[in-house]
C-alpha cells in the first residue's frame, strides 16, 4: 500500500511545477501546507499574546502604576485574551484538524481545498486590523475580551469597528475550517473507516466543527449588534432605548460557552491518541469517550447563565445553571477515569508527548476542580470577577489546551518531517514550562479567594508578595516558550535522527501504519483499506 | 470511494444552513429575552404600558412596602427624586406617588426613565395606571415639572415577597429622540 502512495508520488513530483517560494504557501490548497501555516502562524500569535501578558506582568509585578497607563493596561488584557482564544488555541487546533484529520481516515485531502486555502489566508488580515487599532489614537479595544456593553458601546472609542470587523473576520475564517472538517469527515472516509473506527482526535474535532458552525454565527450577531448600536443608533443593549445590557451578556455567553469546549475538546482528542501509545494498550473505554464528547457538547448549550451569578437572576434560574454545570462534571469525569484507567498496568513509557499528556491529565483536572468550585452559585459571588477566575481558566487553556497542542506537536512531528526533534531541548522545554506555569498560575488562586480582582492595574499591598512571584512565574514561563521555538527552528530545518515509519513504539492508527516517515506530500491517492 | 461518490456539494449547503440559521437564532434571541422576561420578569422590567384597574379585589390581610429610587445615568444632569422614599400598600390598593424632576442646565434636554424592579420577581406584579415612563420627557432648559405615578400592587403577588424596590433611572435621549418629540408634544 505504502509502495503505491509513494509511487504514485513520485510520478506527480515529476511532471507538476507547484509554484515555490512565497507563491507555494499564498497559493497552496495542500491540506499538510495549510496545517503548517495555521500552526506557524498560531505559535506567532502565542508569541505576540504572550509578549501582552509579559506587559501585564510586569505591570503588576508591584503595586502602584510604573509601567503602563491604565487604559493601555486594559488594551493589553483585552488584546491578550482575544489573540490566545482565537488567534493562538483555535488556529492551532485547525492546524491539527488540517494535517492529521485527512491522515488518519485516509483521505488524499481536505474535501474543499480551495476553500481552506481561504479560510487560512483571510486569518493574518484579521489579527493585523486588530493589532493595528493599538496604534491609533486612544487606542484599541479596552473592554475586555468579553467585550461586555456598555464597557464596548457607550464608552468605548472609534477603533472598535476594527475589532468589530476583525472579529467578524475570524468568525468567518472558523466557520469556514469547520464546515471543511465536517464535510470531509462526512464524505472521504476510507472504505472500511466506519463511525466507531475513527480515531478520537477525528471524533472530537467533528463535534467540535458542530459547536463553531453552531456557535460562531451567535459571535457574529453579537458583534453587529454592538456595531449598531454604537454607530447606527440602534438599542439593543441601551436601557435608555428599551434595550438592556444584561441581554448582551446572554448572547455572548450563549457563544462564549461552547466557545470553551471548542477550545478543549480536541485537546481530549489528543490525550486519546497519546495515552494508549506509550501505555501500549488500546484505549480504555471508546465508545464511552465518544458519548462523553457528544454529550458535554449538548450539555455546553444549557450552562451559559453560570458566567452571570451576580447579575440578580431568580433562585430557581440559578439553580438551574449550577446544577447544569455540575452535570457536565460526569462526562468530563468518564473521560479523566478513562486516560487513568489506559494507563493503568500499561507498559508505560516517559516519551516527550507522554509527559505533556500527564500534565495535561493532572493540571486540566485541577481546572476543572476550581471550575466546580466556581459552579456553585453561593460562593461564586466570592469569586467573581478575581484571581480566582483567571487562576480557573488558565488552567484548563494554558495547562489544558496550550499543553495538549504541545503534546501533539511532539507526537506528530517526527511523522511530519521525518527525524526526530531534539530531545534535550525538549525535556527543557517540558521542565521549565510545567515549574514556571504552575509558580505562575497557582498563586492566583490564593489572591483571587483573597479578594484580588482581575483586570486592574493596582491592587492592594498585601497581594504583593504573591504577584512578585506570580510575574516571576510568568516571565519564567514566556521565556521557556523561546526553547520551543529553538527546537521547532531546528526541526523545520530537518535535523535530527531519521525516524522509522511508525515512529513510536506503541503508535497505531493509518498514519503511523500505512504512511512513511516524513509522510510524503500527497498521501492516499488511493484509498487503504481499513479492516 | 468511487462506488459511492457522496456529494458535498448538498452537505455544504446544508451546513451553511446552520450557519445562517444561527446568525438569526442570535438576533431571534433579543424578542425572544424580551419576552422571557415578560412573563418571568427576570431583568425587574415593568411594563411598558398603562394597566387598567377594573374589578381589583383589595387584599386587606396583607402590607406590601414598595421603595423608591430614583438616580440619574452618567451624563445626565437633571434633578430628579421623589419625596415619598417608602409607601405600604394593601395588594389591590391604588396609590401616587409624585416624582419631580428639573432641568437645570441651559440647554433642553429629551429625558427617558426606565424602572427596574428587584426583587425581579415582583415586576410583573406591579401595575401602573399612570407613569412618566411610558413616554419620554422634555423638559426645557430650567423648566421644572412634577410627574405622578399611579400604580398598584397586583393581589397575586407572592405572599413571601413583603418588600420591593423600584427605581428609575432617567437617561439623556435628547439626541435619538429628536426626530420623535415634535411628535409627542402635537400629542399633547
Amino acid at each position: 500500500m505504502s509502495t503505491v502512495a509513494e509511487h504514485s508520488h513520485d510520478d506527480h513530483d515529476h511532471h507538476h511545477h507547484a509554484p515555490s517560494g512565497i507563491k507555494r504557501w499564498l497559493y497552496t490548497t495542500n491540506h499538510k501546507d495549510i496545517g503548517t501555516l495555521y500552526l506557524w502562524f498560531a505559535f506567532i500569535m502565542f508569541l505576540t499574546g504572550g509578549a501582552m501578558a509579559m506587559v501585564i506582568r510586569a505591570e503588576l509585578f508591584q503595586p502602584g502604576l510604573q509601567i503602563v497607563d491604565p487604559n493601555f493596561f486594559n488594551q493589553m488584557t483585552t488584546v491578550h485574551g482575544l489573540i490566545m482564544v482565537f488567534g493562538a488555541v483555535m488556529p492551532a487546533f485547525t492546524g491539527l484538524a488540517n494535517w492529521l484529520v485527512p491522515m488518519m481516515i485516509g483521505a488524499p485531502d481536505m474535501a474543499l481545498p480551495r476553500m481552506n486555502n481561504w479560510s487560512f489566508w483571510i486569518l493574518p488580515f484579521a489579527f493585523l486590523i486588530l493589532l493595528s487599532s493599538l496604534f491609533l489614537e486612544g487606542g484599541g479595544p479596552n473592554f475586555g475580551w468579553t467585550f461586555y456593553a456598555p464597557l464596548s458601546t457607550t464608552y468605548s472609542n472609534d477603533s472598535t469597528a476594527l475589532f468589530v470587523f476583525s472579529v467578524h473576520i475570524m468568525g468567518i475564517s472558523s466557520i469556514m475550517g469547520a464546515i471543511n472538517v465536517i464535510v470531509t469527515i462526512f464524505n472521504m472516509r476510507a472504505p472500511g473507516m466506519n463511525w466507531m473506527k475513527m480515531p478520537l482526535f477525528v471524533w472530537t474535532w467533528l463535534i467540535t466543527a458542530f459547536l463553531l458552525i453552531a456557535v460562531m454565527p451567535v459571535l457574529a450577531g453579537v458583534v453587529t449588534m454592538l456595531l449598531t448600536d454604537k454607530f447606527f443608533g440602534t438599542s439593543f443593549f441601551d436601557a435608555a432605548g428599551g434595550g438592556d445590557p444584561v441581554l448582551f451578556q446572554h448572547v455572548f455567553w450563549f457563544f462564549g460557552h461552547p466557545e470553551v469546549y471548542i477550545m478543549i475538546l480536541p485537546a481530549f482528542g489528543i490525550i486519546s491518541q497519546i495515552v494508549p501509545t506509550f501505555s501500549r494498550k488500546p484505549l480504555f473505554g471508546y465508545a464511552s469517550m465518544v458519548y462523553a464528547t457528544a454529550s458535554i457538547a449538548l450539555l455546553s448549550f444549557v450552562v451559559w447563565a453560570h458566567h452571570m451569578f451576580t447579575t440578580g437572576m431568580p433562585v430557581a434560574t440559578e439553580l438551574f445553571f449550577m446544577f447544569a454545570t455540575m452535570l457536565i462534571s460526569v462526562p468530563t469525569g468518564v473521560k479523566v477515569f478513562n486516560w487513568v484507567a489506559t494507563m493503568w498496568r500499561g507498559s508505560i513509557t516517559f516519551e516527550i508527548p507522554m509527559m505533556f499528556a500527564i500534565a495535561f491529565i493532572v493540571l486540566f483536572t485541577l481546572g476543572g476542580f476550581s471550575g466546580l468550585m466556581l459552579a456553585i452559585t453561593p460562593v461564586d459571588f466570592q469569586y467573581h470577577d478575581t484571581y480566582f477566575v483567571v487562576a480557573h481558566f488558565h488552567y484548563v487553556l494554558v495547562t489544558g489546551a496550550i499543553f495538549s497542542i504541545m503534546a501533539a506537536v511532539y507526537y506528530w512531528l517526527p511523522k511530519w518531517t521525518g527525524k526526530m526533534f531534539d530531545i534535550t531541548l525538549a525535556k527543557w522545554h517540558f521542565w521549565c514550562s510545567l515549574i514556571s506555569v504552575n509558580l505562575l498560575f497557582f498563586p492566583m488562586h490564593f489572591v483571587g479567594l483573597a479578594g484580588m480582582p482581575r483586570r486592574i492595574p493596582d491592587y492592594a499591598l498585601q497581594f504583593a508578595d504573591f504577584n512578585k512571584w506570580i510575574s516571576i512565574g510568568g516571565f519564567a514561563f514566556g521565556l521557556s516558550q523561546l526553547i520551543f521555538l529553538a527546537l521547532l527552528i531546528k526541526a523545520c530545518k530537518k535535523e535530527g535522527e531519521p525516524v522509522s515509519d511508525r515512529v513510536w513504539e506503541g503508535a497505531e492508527g493509518l498514519e503511523w501504519e500505512q504512511l512513511p516517515s516524513p509522510a510524503p506530500y500527497h498521501t492516499f491517492e488511493t484509498p487503504p483499506v481499513v479492516k | 470511494m468511487a462506488e459511492t461518490t457522496p456529494s458535498n456539494g448538498k452537505l455544504v449547503i446544508k451546513l451553511v444552513g446552520i450557519v445562517i440559521g444561527m446568525f438569526g437564532f442570535g438576533f431571534a434571541l433579543v424578542p425572544l429575552y424580551d419576552v422571557f422576561c415578560e412573563v418571568t420578569g427576570i431583568n425587574g422590567k415593568t411594563r411598558d404600558t398603562a394597566s387598567s384597574y377594573e374589578a381589583v379585589i383589595v387584599d386587606e390581610s396583607r402590607l406590601v412596602t414598595v421603595e423608591f429610587i430614583t438616580r440619574t445615568n452618567t451624563g445626565m444632569p437633571w434633578e430628579f427624586g421623589t419625596e415619598t422614599r417608602r409607601v405600604k400598600v394593601h395588594p389591590g390598593e391604588v396609590a401616587q406617588v409624585d416624582f419631580y424632576a428639573k432641568n437645570p442646565t441651559i440647554r433642553n434636554i429629551i429625558g427617558q426613565a426606565v424602572p427596574s424592579v428587584s426583587p425581579g420577581e415582583a415586576a410583573t406584579y406591579l401595575n401602573k395606571t399612570e407613569c412618566f415612563c411610558f413616554n419620554n420627557q422634555p423638559l426645557a432648559a430650567g423648566e421644572e415639572v412634577i410627574m405622578p405615578m399611579i400604580f398598584y400592587v397586583d393581589p397575586q403577588l407572592p405572599k413571601d415577597i413583603t418588600f420591593f424596590t423600584l427605581q428609575y433611572t432617567f437617561y439623556d435621549v435628547t439626541e435619538a429622540a429628536a426626530t420623535t418629540v415634535a411628535m409627542n408634544r402635537i400629542g399633547e
